[in-house]
């Protein structure tokens, strides 16, 4: 286990690396002088020139590099346009996102285990139908679209719920919860659409598995049988892929927060790509590759942990 | 004993189609029985026909103004109403099919042809070359794909083409790590080491042997792909990174649409749909696809 955990964690650590690479070079592609952008109104050669040393860009690009991951090794992700430390801003955004993406999990998940184990269970029924083409809707319906509907629905019709906006969960819970219910749905129906499917799949193996047919013969209830023993080797598969939709839950932030005007890290990104703001862009970016492959590394590990014979496989020949 | 006589004709199409081809009738019968998978396929070819026949099958062009029909509702004249400055919705939508539907496909295509020949070289010739393409579709893949598209999206600037292109590069570093496991397990096989054994160079390898063994894969995931950058073109144009107004596209008319949610709720309803029922179609088709080329998979 700890030779599979340190191979595990130099790939991500060498992903990483290169990861930093490519956000440092693909900042640097995008059009616009990040000087000028600095410069504002001022567009004085002398004053430009002055930013450009000042931020180190008229230093060849391998010393910019190093000097960059120098400071980020030290947890300093430089200042933005506003003369604010990059890692500030995105440390009081991020806890936002968090939460919006914890609902949207919270609710993903629920809905999707639910539906996923009443359609494998009652499968070829009725019940089976509804929820797999339900899983279907869920794929295919634009999330921004659906926030939009939700939007028209809930705040404009019948205005139980405000239309955007957020509210520190510590200032007033309640008002915070209200806030986040349609964005987290919203974040949370593709989400509850794949674990679901997942879930039927999983559920299905486990249920024709030998040790569910000898829970079976041993006279276990069926509430036994399907909530513990095959609910539980599902549940493996399904944690997995709810970990490996991360990725798709950051995409769906950056809209959903634009939809629903919430200050959070998705609105950040945007804001900085709309801005130019090319620390504050560079610092967002290596936290969501970052973010990711930790989550990715953290999915192997917890994988191979429960499934020991992903660690053989996974060796060496 | 009795004889039954049998005619040339009796047996002749069968006996005449080549091993393949007989594949491929199976194929086309299995999905044929299914209305689902079917379904999705005409409705597909119908989002296809409207954008090629857009010219001809719209009321009206895309940017005709009727100023005395501003935020009109469906009516005989305009069957989805006009927008906010009296175009007619349903006429945008057919020319919006253009925007998505030369999206989905061309990014599709783009994101197909990096990563056959990628993917097909790791998969095959392994060692370093697939270590260090491996590690790089790690880097790639380690972004979001949303991220990615927006990135290069930004840095190519906002266009229909542009996006396209953003949305298929973001889309290659998926499909080459499929095309990749697919070329590993296929070099495995029996015939491969037969053909290898018989003295077949490289080329005759990979495209006589392993391409078209992996066709299935391929076409299921290039019918996932679609939907994904058709939904990617929309959600690209509802930033502003994608097709720029007044040219009609779905996400650039929800864009506008979200400032007349309370007035005009229809004017989001419309080009949601679209976007909708063609990602429904192309999933539907693409579940039909698996389920008939790869039974293990079908439940």
């Amino acid at each position: 286990m700890g030779g599979f955990l340190l191979r595990k964690s130099g790939a991500a650590l060498i992903v990483l690396a290169l990861a930093s690479i490519v956000v440092f070079l693909g900042v640097r592609a995008l059009p616009g002088d990040p000087a000028l952008a600095l410069g504002g109104e001022n567009r004085d050669p002398e004053v430009i020139a002055a930013i450009r040393h000042d931020y180190g860009l008229d230093r060849p690009l391998p010393i910019q590099y190093l000097t960059w991951v120098g400071h980020v090794l030290r947890g300093d992700l430089g200042t933005d346009q506003r003369k604010l430390p990059v890692g500030h801003t995105i440390v009081t955004r991020l806890p936002i996102t968090l939460e919006l993406e914890f609902l949207a999990v919270l609710f993903g998940s629920l809905i999707g285990i639910v539906a996923g184990i009443i359609a494998a269970t009652r499968r070829g029924k009725a019940s089976d139908y509804a929820a797999t083409s339900v899983a279907l809707v869920g794929l295919s319906v634009p999330h921004f679209w659906l926030g939009l509907l939700l939007i028209v629905l809930f705040a404009v019709r019948l205005q139980w719920l405000p239309a955007g906006g957020y509210v520190s969960f510590f200032e007033d819970p309640v008002d915070n919860l209200r806030h986040m219910l349609l964005p987290a749905i919203v974040l949370g129906t593709g989400l509850s659409a794949v674990v679901m499917r997942q879930m039927r799949s999983a559920m299905l193996d486990s249920l024709g598995a030998d040790y569910v047919r000898t829970a079976r013969a041993k006279g276990l209830s069926e509430f036994s049988v399907v909530g513990v023993h095959a609910l539980r080797n599902s549940l493996i598969t399904v944690v997995t892929i709810i970990g490996l939709q991360l990725g798709v839950l950051i995409s769906g932030a950056i809209v959903t927060e634009q939809i629903f005007g919430i200050a959070g890290f998705g609105r950040l990104t945007i804001d900085a790509v709309n801005q130019r703001d090319y620390a504050l862009l560079q610092g967002v970016v290596l936290v969501v590759a970052a973010g990711y492959v930790v989550v990715n590394l953290l999915v192997d590990v917890t994988y191979s942990l429960l499934n020991p014979r992903i660690r053989i496989v996974a060796a060496p020949a | 004993m009795s004889y039954v006589e049998v005619t040339p004709s009796d047996v002749a199409p069968a006996e005449a189609l080549s091993p393949r081809a007989r594949r491929r009738r199976l194929l086309r019968r299995r999905i044929a029985r299914r209305p689902f998978a079917m379904a999705g396929f005409f409705v597909a070819l119908a989002f296809a026909l409207a954008a090629l026949l857009a010219p001809w099958i719209a009321p009206y062009s895309a940017s005709t103004q009727d100023y005395n029909a501003i935020l009109a509702h469906p009516s005989s004249e305009h069957w989805f109403g006009t927008d906010e400055l009296g175009r007619d919705i349903l006429s945008r939508i057919i020319w919006g099919a253009r925007a998505s539907i030369v999206a989905g496909v061309l990014a599709t295509m783009l994101a197909m042809a990096i990563a056959l020949p990628i993917g097909l070289v790791a998969g095959y010739y392994r060692g370093w070359i697939d270590s260090v393409i491996s590690r790089v579709t790690d880097v790639l893949l380690a972004f979001p794909f949303l991220i990615l598209a927006v990135g290069l999206a930004v840095i190519l600037g906002p266009s229909l083409t542009n996006a396209t292109i953003a949305l298929g590069l973001g889309a290659a570093p998926g499909l080459i790590r499929v095309t990749r496991g697919e070329t590993l397990a296929l070099r495995e096989e029996d015939y491969v080491k037969a053909a290898v054994a018989n003295g077949a160079g490289d080329p005759t390898i990979l495209f006589r042997h392993i391409v078209p063994n992996m066709t299935s894969t391929l076409l299921v995931q290039i019918t996932v792909t679609i939907p994904a950058a058709i939904i990617g073109e929309a959600v690209l144009s509802f930033l502003g990174l994608g097709v720029q107004p007044p040219t009609p596209s779905w996400g650039v008319m929800l864009a506008d649409a979200q400032s007349y949610l309370s007035l005009a709720p229809r004017l989001a309803v419309y080009p949601g749909l679209a976007i909708f029922f063609c990602a429904l179609a192309y999933n539907l088709l693409g579940d039909g696809l698996r389920d008939v080329l790869d039974p293990r998979t079908t439940r």
